[in-house]
């Protein structure tokens, strides 16, 4: 047998690993299956009936928290050091029948679906059906969408054009800044008292409504000290009777520090990861914001404080690892609420995205990584869970140790952390007009979408099918699977004479379809700032105080709604395809083509092989192809970026899929590039499945030259092998195509290390994997080349790659 | 020109940081356990994958030269006669053909070359040139230009090579090279002949030269069983070594199999009872002996 590699160096592992008590919790939250909580459209419907028509909205929002903190189900987990839940305990899910009010037959789709399913009790059934439906069916905002939305607007969202994230949950997509952890509660409300009794009544025609909003924000920190109160007494009540000395010392610590946290500022690193978990439950409980909430530079933040309480001597490393361990399961603990119809396409997980971003840069430009910083890639080495999804941003300043340790991490194959890249982020926060010291505070959030932290409320309103739009432009508009006519009647396959006539009519289609999704998210903001403010949410993000005006309204200093382009692989295949086989090499005619896609190319083996494989694609570093991707990605950027929306920011684009790029395949016929029909579309900005074939560098250089700074985050996925990315070699030369990739602007990059099922499907499809690389022995080669007695040997070995 | 058989980017096995190796066609050696056979013949050459080949005939009928015959459903070809066209390459419904070599202009592989210079000045990688044998292509003039020209680009070269052609040929671009990954195949001349097909005199010479120049040396030792691998040839390689020769590495390559099947694909025979590793212990004993020269000794790359 063959020796793999040239190690000639072993780097001393770290030493850490889970304790008892971190081991049991996590086990506990892997193990409980998500179930649905009803308490909280329960006490919600009691709120709206006590207080709706007596107060504002915004001030019936706040109440409605206020009651709910005040009268929910509060638990302790034993062994726990970071109390609170959303629901009454792990993997509960409180539902928001204001935003979504469930039919039964949804609630029974969500119990019977094989995945992403939430258990639902017939006692749940029957509340749903006595209480919350006669209460919500004809006021929940999915309705008022609904009804406002226009016929074009309605065919297309259902013909799979374009989703809306609105639909089933609140804007959100927001991460906090290190404000919580200097300031507590009262002193926010003490902010707002001024800020009350500044406004300006005697001319500004919005004081009343300012004031409101402001005693809305006012009594929604009155709702999370509550809720403070509650566990400060909970624990002590717990201790009372507990008769283990540690758990009982615990909960006497939980309690004291929930003396303190979040009415007042955090004393101590455990007290600050406490602070950022209560607001965290409250953002998140007020309304259902997509991607939950983040704590963002989390390590930046909590460091004074594990810097002061080392120095003291009241915190070892351990024990705040322990800590980040125990906070760590809090995330995992929630599952995103459950999503139903198209909504649960998009975004097919129960993953709810908050994200934290280690490293990366202080607001004074200097280096960002810190101890705390090597704690938290421990932790996520340790915890292996997919929530929080846990990042690094890499600078130009980021030690090599750090990137080498989040590489080694990374190439175990779980897909976590993925790698940000600062100097970028930076930079497409200033071209959308942050201040530096803001753009330096910033991150990505979400999936990889930028924002200015705590300062921004930068809203996804929907992903857009970019190939479909293409496919509609090949058929005069018309759609041959959902047999509509959608699109503007430009002419059909024969009306096309060259590959710029084709162009064109898609540009026109691109405005067609984006004067409709937008003309419907400006109407979707207007309802969400009537009729769904959060109070709570305003108040930690900044200037909503001193604005007096709503997150979902327009208070935060920057407010930016983006639109996230899917399918640029595909699409850019397509085009390339089209021009080199039938206008270049003129191998067949569009028509013909057109006329083989409608048949999925059934009995077109020759003309599926020209496409597939005989034709220039993106993802090689090759120029034809790569030249027709930036011009369809400048074409969309161009054409949503600068649009106004109805807070006062403008519309950007992002280029992410979540899930979504499996559900707009599934609407699609076959495509150009000899994708099948109801295949799934290109992930991200990555090349179409199987489309490169020249390895990662090739793969990185073809991204690059799309402008990721004119974007709000691109999302980039690397396969390789665990053998290419095994031993010291392939650890720095992970690290070092890293470093190239955002040297050259790349956004983000993340790493799917192959596992062995993975190779077994690749055999057994080897056309779905023309791009898989695989470590042979001393070289590298493409799977599908391999003979099958080689391809069984690396399979069997593949396991055994990482120590 | 020069025939290349591939281009391969994110090689990070051979030579220094993320380099692009370009693999040359056309070999003067014949190594028994050679496992790129497609790399020995200069001129492009098809290759047949029969576990792909359904036997439906569309090659035979498509061939322009009409090389192909189909004989009890398996494509016969006629060497001698193809011209490597690739015809049957882009119309092969099973892709079951495919060719390996193709022509390139010394600016056709400065070009390919360049563009991954980004990944080599962040990795301190380059480019590498091997084979096949990249010292025995011809006109080596178009070597020298490329050398030159990368050297001019400021792109590190690697040469991977046997050693095997003249010493004029390795004096004229060292100044644009920045190492050799250079191979003793065996030490004991009747052996290397026997194995190789060569003399080994000329490689052993170049090498000292090379040395005696200040060439940047990585040595390299395929180990076979039984052929090239006892203690007394290892002991010779030493022995030459601490003869005045300077190499900066030394890399064991212990035989595998992996280019087995691409005999069949060339419709050639494999000798492939003869050959087999050494087994870890023995490596270990050989390593064991190379390290009493001071120079780092590595399994691999």
């Amino acid at each position: 047998m063959a020796v793999q590699t040239a190690t000639t160096t072993q780097r001393p592992k770290e030493v850490h690993g889970m304790n008892d008590r971190v081991r049991r919790l996590r086990e506990e939250s892997l193990n409980t299956q998500p179930r649905i909580y009803m308490e909280r459209a329960v006490l919600e419907t009691e709120a709206y009936e006590k207080y709706e028509g007596t107060v504002s909205v915004p001030e019936l929002r706040a109440l409605t928290l206020l009651h709910y903190f005040s009268h929910k189900t509060i638990s302790i987990s034993r062994g726990e050091l970071i109390v609170g839940e959303k629901g009454d305990g792990p993997q509960s899910s409180p539902t928001f029948p204001e935003l979504c009010c469930h039919t039964l037959e949804d609630m029974h789709v969500m119990n019977d679906r094989e995945l992403i399913n939430f258990t639902v009790t017939q006692e749940d059934l029957k509340i749903q059906e006595e209480k919350i439906i006669p209460f919500w069916e004809k006021r929940s905002i999915r309705r008022r969408i609904l009804d406002n939305m226009s016929d074009e607007w309605k065919t297309a969202y259902e013909c799979g054009i374009f989703t809306e994230f609105m639909e089933q949950r609140g804007p959100g997509h927001t991460v906090g800044s290190e404000k919580i952890y200097l300031k507590g509660f009262r002193e926010y409300q003490q902010d707002i008292h001024k800020a009350m009794e500044a406004l300006d009544v005697l001319h500004d025609p919005n004081a009343l409504r300012r004031r409101e909003q402001l005693k809305a924000m006012d009594t929604a920190c009155e709702a999370v000290i509550v809720l403070g109160q509650r566990y400060a007494a909970l624990a002590r009540e717990m201790a009372e009777t507990e008769t283990d000395p540690q758990w009982k010392a615990d909960l006497l610590k939980i309690a004291e520090n929930c003396d303190v946290v979040p009415a007042h500022k955090p004393q101590t690193f455990h007290q600050a990861l406490q602070m950022y978990w209560f607001v965290h439950l409250a953002v998140t409980s007020e309304l259902n914001p997509w991607d939950s909430y983040s704590p963002g530079r989390l390590d930046q933040h909590v460091y004074p404080f594990y810097r002061r309480d080392t120095e003291a001597g009241i915190l070892t490393r351990e024990g705040a690892l322990e800590l980040l361990e125990c906070l760590w399961v809090k995330f995992n603990n929630q599952p995103a609420p459950p999503k139903v119809g198209i909504t649960l396409k998009e975004s097919g997980t129960y993953t709810d995205f908050a994200n934290i971003n280690t490293g990366g840069i202080a607001p004074d430009g200097t280096n960002g990584v810190n101890e705390v910083s090597y704690l938290i890639l421990d932790c996520m080495d340790d915890m292996k869970l997919l929530q929080p999804s846990s990042n690094v941003q890499i600078s130009r300043k980021t030690p090599q140790k750090f990137l080498l340790r989040a590489c080694e991490i990374s190439r175990k194959g779980w897909g976590q952390p993925a790698f940000y890249n600062t100097e970028a982020i930076v930079q497409e926060l200033l071209a959308a007009g942050k201040t530096l010291e803001d753009a330096r505070r910033g991150g990505t959030s979400g999936c990889v979408e930028t924002g200015a932290f705590g300062n921004e409320a930068y809203i996804l309103t929907g992903y857009f099918n970019l190939p479909k739009i293409l496919e509609l432009t090949l058929y005069n508009g018309y759609d041959h699977v959902a047999h509509k006519q959608l699109g503007l009647q430009l002419g059909n396959a024969e009306d096309f004479h060259s590959y710029e006539e084709l162009l064109e009519a898609f540009h026109k289609q691109i405005d067609y379809f984006l004067d409709i999704k937008v003309k419907g998210s400006n109407i979707i903001e207007k309802i969400y700032a009537e009729y769904m403010p959060v109070p709570f949410l305003s108040v930690i993000t900044n200037d909503c105080i001193s604005k007096g005006m709503d997150y979902n309204a327009g208070g935060a200093r920057y407010n930016t709604s983006y639109i996230q382009g899917v399918g640029i692989g595909t699409v850019t295949d397509c085009l390339s395809a089209i021009k080199y086989q039938v206008f270049d090499q003129k191998h067949f005619t569009l028509p013909e083509l057109t006329d083989a896609m409608l048949h999925d190319f059934e009995g077109q083996p020759r003309m599926l092989k020209l496409v597939q494989e005989h034709s220039p694609k993106y993802g090689n570093d090759d120029d034809y192809a790569d030249d027709i991707m930036k011009s369809v990605f400048t074409y969309y950027q161009k054409a949503v970026t600068g649009r106004p929306n109805m807070r006062g920011g403008m519309y950007r684009v992002n280029m992410l899929p979540t899930t979504c790029h499996v559900y707009f395949g599934e609407v699609m016929l076959a495509s150009a590039n000899g994708r099948r029909a109801h295949k799934p579309v290109s992930e991200g900005i990555s090349p179409e499945k199987g489309a490169d074939t020249n390895g990662p560098t090739a793969v990185v250089k073809s991204c690059a030259k799309m402008d990721h700074l004119q974007t709000g985050g691109t999302l980039l996925n690397q396969k390789f092998t665990p053998s290419v990315v095994a031993g010291e070699q392939g650890l720095q030369q992970m690290a070092n195509l890293i470093r190239a990739y955002f040297a050259m602007d790349g956004h983000h990059i993340q790493f799917n290390v192959i596992d062995r099922q993975t190779l077994l499907d690749a055999q057994a499809h080897p056309e779905e994997y023309k791009d898989l690389i695989v470590r042979v022995a001393g070289y590298s080669d493409h799977f599908r080349n391999l003979s099958r007695a080689l391809q069984d040997e690396i399979i069997a070995r593949t396991e055994q790659s990482f120590s | 020109m020069p025939s290349v058989i591939d281009i391969q980017k994110y090689s990070i096995h051979d030579g220094d940081g993320i380099r692009t190796s370009i693999f040359f066609k056309g070999c003067p050696l014949r190594c028994a356990w050679c496992h790129n056979p497609e790399s020995q013949q200069k001129k492009p050459e098809l290759l047949w994958n029969r576990e792909k080949c359904t036997g439906c005939g569309w090659c035979a009928e498509i061939c322009p030269q009409k090389t192909i015959i189909m004989e009890h459903g398996v494509p016969l070809l006629d060497r001698e006669r193809c011209t490597g066209c690739g015809n049957c390459v882009i119309e092969c419904l099973e892709s079951a053909r495919s060719l390996s070599g193709e022509y390139k202009t010394v600016r056709q592989l400065l070009e390919a070359g360049e563009k991954d210079q980004i990944f080599y000045e962040e990795s301190g990688g380059g480019v590498t040139l091997s084979g096949g044998e990249v010292m025995a292509i011809q006109p080596f003039e178009e070597i020298v230009e490329l050398c030159r020209g990368f050297f001019e680009k400021g792109i590190s070269v690697f040469i991977d090579t046997s050693g095997f052609a003249p010493w004029e040929r390795f004096d004229s671009i060292l100044p644009y090279v920045t190492a050799f990954l250079y191979d003793i195949k065996a030490m004991d001349p009747e052996t290397h002949k026997k194995w190789v097909g060569v003399d080994n005199k000329l490689i052993l010479d170049n090498l000292r030269k090379l040395s005696a120049a200040g060439g940047d040396i990585r040595l390299r030792l395929p180990l076979i069983s039984g052929i090239n691998d006892s203690r007394e040839q290892i002991e010779a390689v030493l022995k030459l070594l601490q003869g005045g020769i300077h190499v900066r590495k030394i890399h064991l390559l212990p035989y595998h199999d992996i280019g087995k099947n691409k005999y069949a694909r060339l419709g050639r025979e494999y000798n492939e009872a003869a050959l087999a590793p050494p087994t870890p212990e023995h490596l270990e004993e050989l390593a064991e002996i190379l390290r009493q020269t001071g120079v780092p000794v590595v399994m691999g790359g």
